[in-house]
């Protein structure tokens, strides 16, 4: 049972990060129906901007408390993914907007291509390691849980109700989603559509940055591939959640970061990511529109 | 207060869709207080011509100018932001928002103050909207769905407001509340309206002025009452229609 | 391009001023882009602890480099693109396109004796200029022969357009023929004119050739089902598995295992095929993806079989027939039987004609198809599905045959590559490998057979030639090594083609306007379908 709960403790932590990745998928495909395939490396990107500001500030200052080196880390990352994922939006995907369904797809592949590549050509295809910034662990009952982990949930949970009330209380939010279901409509009503789209791209790029700055203060050590697999389990939990929901993205994220810390406790750690990716197709198959997604409408 | 100055003026627009021109050279102005109605057959580009107004799709001639300002090439959104409000064709519900979030979409954001007094007004006039409040925009009856549309463009406060077959698909009830309406708000609050209806009828009777669209250029105009007299109108648009 | 709609509104500047505008606004951006990432380096130091490595020199550079092409792009590229598409009111004629006006017979002459001069000066170069200058010679050597090669190309423009699948093949066939005695006149010897064309038929040829292959099998699926898959290495992966693993326990022959790998990998093709029936446009893609990485997965973790991450190696060469062999110990060895050098460059030729030969009959196979029942329905499949089940098509059964069809080309691959290399492991199996396929699948315009040709040579030969770019480290440094830059600009490449052609490049006739619209509608559907 110890064992059971301490692997709880475990995949709520992973289940966190890729939540707050998910997000940044659920987002894109809600306004503009497409799968941001370079999402997974603006995560690896927020990760090594945090990677980059930690040593900019450990060689600048004897110490610094771990507090604001944390949150400066996580506002220069968020400040820097915003950048890029907005460039990204307005130079490869805004003139393919209205072009065939396959155009924006290949370009994002090819920008997720030319992302991690640019990564290893400018910082070395080396893993980056750091020392461990948070090395507090509470034994509760057994069940040992470290300040990192509750870092993690905290930070996620407050984002979240951030982002909740951003999308569903101002009219910001109400403009993406206005965006998300008639976008002729909207701009008739005054919206700038591809204002909204690029404030889309700009939050799921925030996120993806929290993501990545938790990722490096959580195993200690990022690379330049590490966009690929984390994305595509933060697509699967997006999809599982229901893709264009903001609490299935969530959902997805922690069920996913469940059933991998699960499946590597009592089945076989090698097979990990085979779960993962056995569960995305399933769900994919059987449940298409997710857990609390819109059910599918097929036109005819 | 008929007769105003001239509020939008629309001149020599030519629309395309890839290569095949939809619109070919109209001229079509509307004056401040006037109910213009267009009427025409289907395919002749009225809706078209609703949307050109819009910059969706561009004019690849001609200009259009909105209370002196040329709008020919504006961003969608900001010739909206001039308080042109469209209820257009196919209504355009937001199908997963709530009546209440609808109506929020009109308002445009420097209005928001009067958006309780604005949201009364809409409620005043279509008071089956206000039992809907809560329910979402792509449960509503079709009728329904044309009162949230026409109310979602009048929480922008509009100078002129553009209706685009508002009596589309309606029983003959809803039609007449409908068009009731927009007398009203054109007599009480000296609305401009500028109207599209194949119910030419129904619409010329409303209208001050009207003007006849045939394949993408208007064949005729005058006032209400002149074109419902006209032989070739009552020959094309009206006979065999309800009288 | 995102700034016509501005370029509109601010014709009152000229465009110098815009372009110093626009070059301020770009430089400003990719400073903020790169000063981190460019202007800092994470490096490891004695301690093997990170440390950053300031580089502000080098990212002054690439800041001034985008600016200066912003600037030039404005300033320049936009006035003259929109200067070719206005009519001179006198004569009423467009003016003379790019390439005529680049293309002129006095500068083909001038290249020729260029590229003249520096042949028969080729062996005294390094002597007359030094080794740096000599370097950027041989560079500037081969950008006359390409200007020549081009001119000459151009001028029989309208016969290369009206017969170009047949020189096409005609170039591929005459291809290793040609290297080789070119080679041999070069080295001046037979041995040396066959060991020199190793490099060329092996990583430009046969290279290019497999992903041909790879991508017209894709085109199979994914240009004419329109069935988006981005996990068809499993399919290459299994054929090159199915060949490694038969060859190797059973010691069977390359000729009876090709068709087994090629039956294996269209059975597995169906078995993932069945399940994502359902699913349309990305979804599809993405469980594609997942299966093919499952797959991979299953390879690395599967040791008792696959030997994991290891891989297999010592996988048996192709014989001719098992007429003539090509392992130097066999008494049919080729070199034995014809009485000639040992080289290893004969099984490559040998090679080359046979992917050759495996390409041609995916292209065969591929318009054969097309003009039967079951290629019409798959392209009407690609066009509407809602449409064909109410004409009765059978969806499933299509579907699956696209699958299958595209798998077997995928599996035969597969068991080639295995067979090329001797040794196969999970690592040549990724879902980067998916995505070049894909990638050159759509570039080069879904369902063109000549144009993904095209764009396999450019996007796989043009990723090579940086191999060969020697010249290069006299420019930036002898520490630079051009291969690392291959995926980015690659990456890149895919961003700016598609931008650049959206339908790729041999679809991009004009839509009639009728077809057009149909697009559109159709592919609102699919969004609207998603929600």
């Amino acid at each position: 049972m110890q064992y059971f709960v301490q692997q709880m403790v475990n995949g709520l932590t992973l289940g966190s990060i890729y939540g707050l990745i998910a997000i940044g998928y659920t987002m894109v495909y809600g306004i503009i129906g497409m799968i941001n395939f370079a999402h997974g490396d603006i995560f690896m990107l927020g990760a090594f901007v945090a990677l980059i500001v930690f040593l900019t500030l450990t060689a600048m200052f004897y110490s610094v408390p771990v507090v604001v080196a944390l949150l400066v880390m996580m506002v220069v990352a968020m400040l820097m993914t915003s950048l890029y994922n907005w460039t990204i939006e307005k130079v490869a995907y805004r003139p393919l907007r209205g072009s065939f369904r396959l155009a924006p797809l290949i370009t994002a592949i090819g920008m997720s291509i030319a992302l991690s590549n640019f990564v290893q050509v400018t910082q070395g295809p080396r893993n980056k390691p750091i020392p461990p910034m948070v090395s507090t662990v509470y034994n509760v009952g057994g069940i040992s849980i470290s300040l990192k982990q509750i870092i993690i949930v905290i930070v996620t949970v407050s984002l979240l109700a951030l982002f909740w009330y951003l999308v569903n209380k101002t009219s910001l939010g109400r403009a993406q989603r206005a965006c998300e279901q008639d976008r002729k409509m909207a701009a008739l009503l005054g919206v700038d559509v591809d204002r909204t789209i690029s404030i889309t791209f700009i939050m799921g790029a925030a996120l993806a940055a929290v993501a990545g700055t938790l990722f490096l203060m959580y195993y200690g050590v990022v690379a330049f591939s590490d966009g690929f697999v984390p994305g595509v389990k933060a697509f699967t939990a997006a999809v599982l959640g229901g893709i264009g929901s903001l609490p299935g993205a969530m959902l997805g994220g922690l069920l996913i970061g469940f059933i991998e810390s699960m499946w590597s406790a009592y089945f076989s750690i090698d097979y990990k990511d085979v779960a993962a990716f056995s569960i995305l197709a399933i769900v994919l198959i059987f449940l298409p529109s997710g857990i609390l997604g819109r059910p599918e409408v097929e036109k005819v | 207060m008929t007769a105003g100055k001239s509020l939008l003026d629309i001149r020599g627009v030519e629309t395309y869709y890839g290569n095949i021109r939809a619109l070919n050279g109209v001229d079509v102005s509307v004056n401040e207080g006037e109910i213009v109605a267009l009427i025409g057959a289907n395919g002749a580009g009225k809706s078209t011509l609703m949307m050109t107004i819009f910059g969706t799709p561009r004019a690849r001639r001609g200009t259009i100018t909105f209370a002196g300002t040329d709008i020919t090439d504006l961003p969608t959104h900001e010739i909206a932001r001039m308080r042109i409000a469209q209820s257009p064709e196919g209504r355009r519900i937001f199908p997963r928002m709530t009546v209440m979030e609808n109506l929020q979409m009109g308002a445009s954001l420097d209005n928001l103050k009067f958006f309780d007094e604005d949201v009364e007004k809409v409620f005043t006039l279509f008071p089956r909207l206000k039992e809907r409040i809560a329910q979402r925009g792509g449960t509503l009856s079709g009728g329904e769905q044309q009162m949230l549309s026409i109310g979602r463009a009048l929480m922008a406060r509009p100078k002129l407001l553009l209706l685009d077959e508002p009596s589309l698909g309606l029983a003959p009830l809803i039609v007449k509340q409908i068009f009731d309406a927009i007398r009203e708000l054109n007599r009480t609050q000296g609305l401009t309206v500028f109207l599209v209806e194949q119910n030419a009828f129904g619409a010329l009777k409303l209208a001050t002025r009207g003007y006849v669209m045939v394949n993408g250029v208007v064949t005729m105009s005058g006032t209400g009452k002149d074109l419902l007299a006209d032989p070739e109108v009552r020959a094309a648009y009206l006979e065999g229609g309800r009288h | 391009m995102a700034n016509i709609a501005q370029a509109t509104r601010e014709a009152s500047a000229t465009p110098f001023q815009r372009g110093i505008k626009e070059a301020l606004y770009a430089g400003a951006i990719s400073f903020g882009l790169f000063f981190l990432f460019i202007g800092l380096r994470t490096d490891q130091n004695i301690r093997n602890e990170l440390i950053l490595v300031p580089r502000w020199g080098l990212l002054a550079i690439v800041v001034g480099l985008v600016m200066l092409g912003r600037f030039v792009y404005v300033a320049y590229g936009q006035p003259f693109m929109a200067r070719q598409k206005i009519v001179n009111v006198a004569s009423g004629l467009l003016p003379d396109s790019v390439a005529t006006r680049f293309f002129k017979l006095p500068y083909f002459i001038a290249s020729l004796v260029v590229v003249g001069l520096l042949m028969v000066f080729a062996g005294s170069l390094d002597g007359i200029f030094g080794p740096a200058l000599a370097g950027y010679m041989r560079f500037f050597r081969a950008l006359a022969i390409i200007y020549a090669l081009a001119s000459v190309m151009f001028y029989f423009r309208a016969f290369i357009q009206a017969h170009f699948s047949a020189l096409g093949i005609g170039v591929l066939v005459a291809y290793p023929i040609v290297v080789v005695v070119a080679l041999t006149l070069i080295s001046g010897s037979m041995a040396g004119g066959f060991q020199g064309s190793l490099k060329w038929v092996d990583n430009f040829g046969i290279q290019i050739l497999i992903y041909v292959m790879l991508a017209w099998g894709l085109n199979i699926v994914v240009g004419l089902a329109g069935l988006l898959d981005l996990g068809y290495v499993a399919f290459y992966a299994v054929g090159a598995y199915a060949y490694a693993l038969l060859a190797t326990q059973l010691g069977w022959s390359f000729w009876i295992l090709l068709p087994v790998a090629g039956i294996m990998a269209a059975f597995w093709g169906v078995m993932l095929g069945f399940p994502v029936l359902r699913l349309r446009g990305d979804y599809l893609a993405i469980v594609t993806l997942a299966f093919g990485e499952i797959i991979r997965l299953v390879l690395i973790n599967w040791r008792e079989v696959t030997n994991g991450a290891a891989g297999i190696s010592g996988i048996p060469k192709v014989s001719f027939f098992g007429l003539i062999s090509f392992n130097v110990s066999d008494p049919n060895y080729i070199a034995k039987v014809f009485g000639i050098a040992q080289s290893g460059a004969y099984y490559k030729i040998f090679l080359y004609y046979l992917i050759l030969g495996l390409a041609l009959l995916t292209a065969f196979v591929t318009i054969r198809l097309r003009r039967m029942p079951v290629g019409r329905a798959w392209e009407a499949l690609r066009e509407d599905e809602i449409a064909c089940r109410s004409l009765g098509i059978n969806t499933t059964t299509t579907k699956l045959t696209a699958f299958a069809t595209g798998a077997m080309f995928g599996g035969f691959a597969g068991s080639f590559f295995a067979a090329r290399q001797g040794f196969v492991s999970p690592e040549s199996f990724v879902f980067l490998e998916s995505a070049i396929i894909l990638a050159i699948v759509v570039l080069g315009g879904m369902g063109s057979l000549v144009g993904i040709a095209v764009a396999a040579a450019v996007m796989i030969g043009g990723t090579e030639i940086l191999r060969e770019m020697e010249f290069l480290k006299a420019v930036f440094g002898s520490d630079f090594t051009p291969e690392l830059y291959r995926m980015l600009l690659f990456g890149m490449a895919m961003v700016i083609v598609m931008l650049w052609k959206p339908r790729g490049f041999v679809g991009s006739r004009e839509p009639t306007a009728f077809l057009h619209e149909r697009k559109s509608v159709s592919s609102s559907f699919t969004k609207e379908g998603h929600g």
